[in-house]
């Protein structure tokens, strides 16, 4: 498809801006302008709307595909959560009317949805109070992690690693990196835990804390969670919860019961928020009273006569990690999923979040050839080495599935995993949709045993093959040129 | 029966699930943990049907004030958004896809990306842009972070006109690491001080930051300074606005190694603070050190053209803690919001939509400047924001008008010493003849009380 500069042509116009003239332009040195306008596309408005209606349909999406992404969480995007996190009452208010007038005065509905997003999730996950301003996960990561470090500098602490299993997200041991802690590596055992035994090796004075997921991004959970909290605390080290995969556990575990002093949570997974293609997303972050004293600024409170108000006044805060309180239309989106949900809808969604997955998981396990018994949480991870007996890979499996309208799970992730593939299908699929990815699997597998050349050459149906990443990396064209 | 909204099983799904896996219930699916770990309570109310939920968040917004006609801004503006960006951003396709890993299945995202990439560049005057980052302020910091790793160097020095927001954000982040962190007073002029930066600049900074328009709104031209860092072998960050980038000099060509701003202001709401859209620009030479995705155009093997994410190699799923940066997320539906943005204004249409901003501001400033009392804190040119002096404190004035449905501006005071009289105002193409007439009557008659 063209790009829309390719369609450009001089003098044509989308929207114009305004034709009342205020004044005079006053004259400004040369020096302080640009010498050329930029070169932006010249295009009506009936060929924008076309061009990015036809882009849109060139992508896979939940809207209008099965999206069985491993620890991506691809549920379904209430279109109520659009509407409200879009009322023009929220998004007309600037973030920095609160400053100006009787500490929250002018914002208070703003406030309230931050406030009652706060208590929802400290209940949530046992804790004791969020921060909400955290833009991504990874962002929380690294909120948490600065906590952890100002909380072992308050107590004159010297620590100088932190303790992270190989099944990780990579962004566990990045964040790590952000606060100068160096990262020990722990591997899994052969359940995919964490290995208890070098874990307890590791552990020593300058352990600065554990990063745990669990379930991890193999779908396991570590039932041996709150030896390790005791083992860690007991060197006065801190217990970080990845809340990646907090969509299997919610309402039945809580972490914050479970021993852990601070966790984030994907709101852009468990609570429904979309993903918009790579972001925004918003990644809270939670802490035990340990922690409370290190929580960002700005701090939502109540006030006495119930009005709510900004708090700038912690001295022991980390500071300002966001400029202002978080990526509050995503906050309001996850604010209003939970409402919905409510009790029962929250431990239910979990509910069949396990349930969906275990279900493909007892399908789909002869076809791969996984002779473990057990049981997954809301993901779980095979291995596509098997298809190599007919010059097949995991990759070629996953393109084919693009074919049959259904987009690829998370492949050759976890690394631990020789030619992984990682599935999620979200309670927010039905029975036949499941039964319909089994099918396409079966066909796929018998398709590697009599035509692999075929299954090499997927996707076909797309607007292009397989691309040359090799070439794009080479040639590093990365914006059009004339 | 227990309402569990977007679950898609039936009961009677469920039942030929549980069958399947030889269960009775869901408490069976998790037998293997121990009970010990079962929370005891669960507090949370019952579950609200969408109209009720929808009633509830009504009223709850209510509570916000709207109808106030603003002239805040410090960073954050509220431009006008045309219809057509929220018509196509809100496309399911585009919304609720993944990022796109698998790129045949997501052509629209890359190609829309690519095309945002552009139009980054060709505002900026810079070769080459990522796919975007989380706002300007960590887009400030990933840009410290890139140009001390590129020049080995432990130093950065921070202009005081660059946005206080950012810059206690930056002092935040860099409290860990072991980088020395400098701000730089303004000079009296309201500029970046050379002579201040003469003195300072040596072979240990790794990197300058500066920002064009400045915080109180003066315009400036850095290519000699530029050339002062360059001299020691340090990088020149800018932090710029990109609807000034319609009418003022870029900052490819004042020299700049890395270009940061906040996209807010490219067909994003204010909305509270967020989602918001950091962009950041860099020269050819330093793109494998740009931290964030990046979207490269290739070719299938028929040769169709098409689009991947590359150089990933820099990323933290593949290094894991040697990634260039620890944060593996992009905000491409604000990017999405800023290219179908700047592709329904246009060339002619940028130009002509700067030039409105600025004649309003210079119409304000006219007006307000020849308020018995008021003086312009700097004498400098301006795009379209600028800061006055008032005789009394402009947190009291500001309080004094939000109550006649006005917000007069930001009280600068907040974040710099000796201002608690200086009041900053910012015009964008929102603000009428009319509302700025009013707004100078207004504070003209607070000022008599």
């Amino acid at each position: 498809m063209k790009l829309i500069y390719e369609k450009s042509s001089p003098g044509r116009f989308g929207v114009p801006v305004s034709s009342i003239k205020l004044s005079s332009p006053k004259e400004i040195s040369k020096k302080y302008l640009r010498s050329t306008p930029a070169e932006l596309p010249e295009v009506s408005e009936t060929e924008v709307v076309r061009h990015f209606t036809d882009l849109s349909r060139l992508n896979f999406s939940i809207d209008t595909h099965f999206y069985p992404l491993g620890s991506c969480t691809m549920k379904y995007n209430p279109k109520a959560c659009e509407t409200a996190a879009n009322l023009p009452e929220l998004t007309g208010i600037h973030p920095l009317w609160p400053q100006l007038y009787g500490r929250g005065l002018l914002a208070q509905g703003s406030l309230g949805i931050l406030y009652n997003m706060d208590r929802l999730l400290s209940e949530i996950t046992g804790l004791d109070e969020f921060t909400l301003q955290p833009m991504s996960g990874a962002h929380g990561e690294l909120t948490g992690v600065m906590m952890m470090a100002a909380y072992h500098k308050d107590r004159g602490n010297k620590k100088d690693h932190i303790i992270i299993p190989d099944s990780a997200h990579g962004t566990n041991p990045a964040s790590a990196r952000l606060v100068d802690y160096n990262v020990v590596t722990i591997p899994s055992d052969e359940n995919g835990m964490m290995d208890f035994d070098l874990f307890k090796a590791a552990l020593n004075d300058k352990t600065a804390g554990v990063m745990l997921t669990s379930p991890n991004t193999l779908g396991v959970f570590n039932v041996r969670i709150k030896e390790i909290c005791d083992a860690v605390h007991e060197v006065d080290g801190l217990m970080y919860y990845d809340g990646a995969n907090f969509n299997a556990i919610m309402g039945r575990y809580k972490p914050g019961d479970m021993g852990f002093d601070v966790c984030h949570l994907n709101l852009h997974k468990s609570f429904a928020t979309p993903h918009g293609g790579g972001g925004p997303g918003a990644g809270p972050v939670g802490v035990g009273e340990k922690l409370r004293p290190y929580l960002p600024i700005s701090r939502v409170i109540k006030t006495e006569d119930g009005s709510f108000a900004l708090n700038y006044d912690e001295p022991k805060s980390i500071g300002y990690i966001a400029p202002f309180y978080g990526n509050f239309g995503i906050i309001t989106r996850a604010y209003v999923y939970l409402l919905m949900l409510g009790r029962e809808g929250i431990l239910g969604t979990s509910d069949r979040a396990v349930l969906n997955a275990n279900y493909l998981l007892e399908k789909l396990r002869p076809l791969f050839g996984d002779k473990k018994k057990g049981r997954c949480m809301h993901e779980f991870v095979f291995s596509g080495s098997f298809l190599k007996e007919n010059g097949v890979n995991t990759l070629d499996l996953a393109k084919g599935m693009i074919d049959r309208g259904i987009h690829p799970p998370t492949v050759y992730f976890p690394l631990n995993v020789p030619e992984a593939i990682m599935i999620e299908p979200t309670e927010t699929e039905d029975l036949d949709t499941l039964n319909n990815f089994v099918k396409v699997i079966e066909e796929l597998v018998e398709l590697s045993k009599i035509n692999p050349e075929k299954l090499h050459q997927a996707p076909n149906t797309t607007p292009v093959g397989r691309l040359d990443e090799v070439k794009a990396a080479r040639d590093m064209r990365l914006s059009f040129m004339l | 029966m227990k309402k569990t909204p977007f679950c898609a099983t039936s009961e009677q799904d469920q039942e030929i699930m549980f069958k399947v896996l030889g269960i009775n219930n869901f408490d069976d699916l998790f037998e293997a943990i121990p009970d010990e770990l079962k929370s005891e309570t669960f507090n949370v109310p019952e579950g609200l049907s969408e109209m009720e939920m929808m009633q509830h968040i009504r009223q709850i917004a209510s509570k916000n004030s709207t109808d106030l006609v603003n002239f805040c801004g410090a960073g954050f503006y509220d431009h006008y958004i045309p219809s057509a960006v929220d018509a196509l951003s809100s496309r399911g396709e585009f919304y609720t896809a993944y990022t796109p890993y698998q790129p045949e299945a997501s052509q629209g995202t890359l190609q829309a990306a690519f095309e945002y990439q552009t139009a980054i560049c060709r505002l900026t005057d810079m070769e080459v842009a990522n796919a975007s980052l989380f706002d300007g302020g960590t887009a400030i910091f990933e840009a410290i972070m890139m140009a001390l790793r590129q020049t080995r160097r432990k130093k950065v020095l921070v202009d005081e006109g660059v946005n206080p927001i950012y810059r206690k954000m930056l002092r935040c982040y860099m409290q860990n690491l072991s980088f020395e962190y400098e701000e730089v007073a303004l000079s009296k002029d309201g500029i970046a001080d050379r002579a201040a930066y003469i003195d300072i600049l040596d072979d240990s900074v790794g990197a300058v930051v500066l920002q064009n328009p400045n915080f109180f709104g003066c315009l400036d031209n850095f290519t000699e300074l530029v050339d002062s860092i360059h001299a020691v072998k340090a990088l020149a960050i800018m932090s710029v606005y990109p609807i000034a980038l319609s009418q003022i000099e870029t900052p490819g060509s004042m020299g700049a190694d890395i270009v940061t701003g906040e996209g807010q202001s490219l067909g994003l709401p204010l909305n509270f603070g967020g989602p918001y859209l950091g962009f950041m620009a860099v020269q050819k030479k330093l793109v494998r050190k740009m931290p964030g995705r990046i979207v490269g155009e290739t070719v299938d093997a028929q040769g169709r053209r098409g689009y991947v994410l590359t150089l990933q190699a820099r990323e933290q799923h593949i290094r894991r803690e040697k990634a260039t940066s620890n944060i593996c997320s992009n905000v491409q539906l604000c990017a999405l919001r800023a290219i179908i943005y700047l592709s329904l204004i246009g060339k002619e249409g940028f130009r002509d939509l700067g030039q409105q901003c600025m004649d309003r501001a210079n119409y304000a400033w006219d007006k307000l400047t020849a308020i018995d009392g008021i003086e312009p804190v700097f004498d400098r040119p301006f795009f379209n924001e600028f800061a006055i002096r008032l005789p009394k404190s402009a947190s009291d004035v500001i309080s004094d008008l939000i109550p006649q449905g006005i917000v007069a501006g930001f009280p600068v005071g907040h974040y710099y010493e000796n201002m608690e009289d200086v009041l900053l105002l910012s015009f964008t193409e929102m603000r009428t003849k009319e509302e700025i007439d009013i707004l100078a009557v207004k504070i003209e008659s607070v000022l008599k009380i």
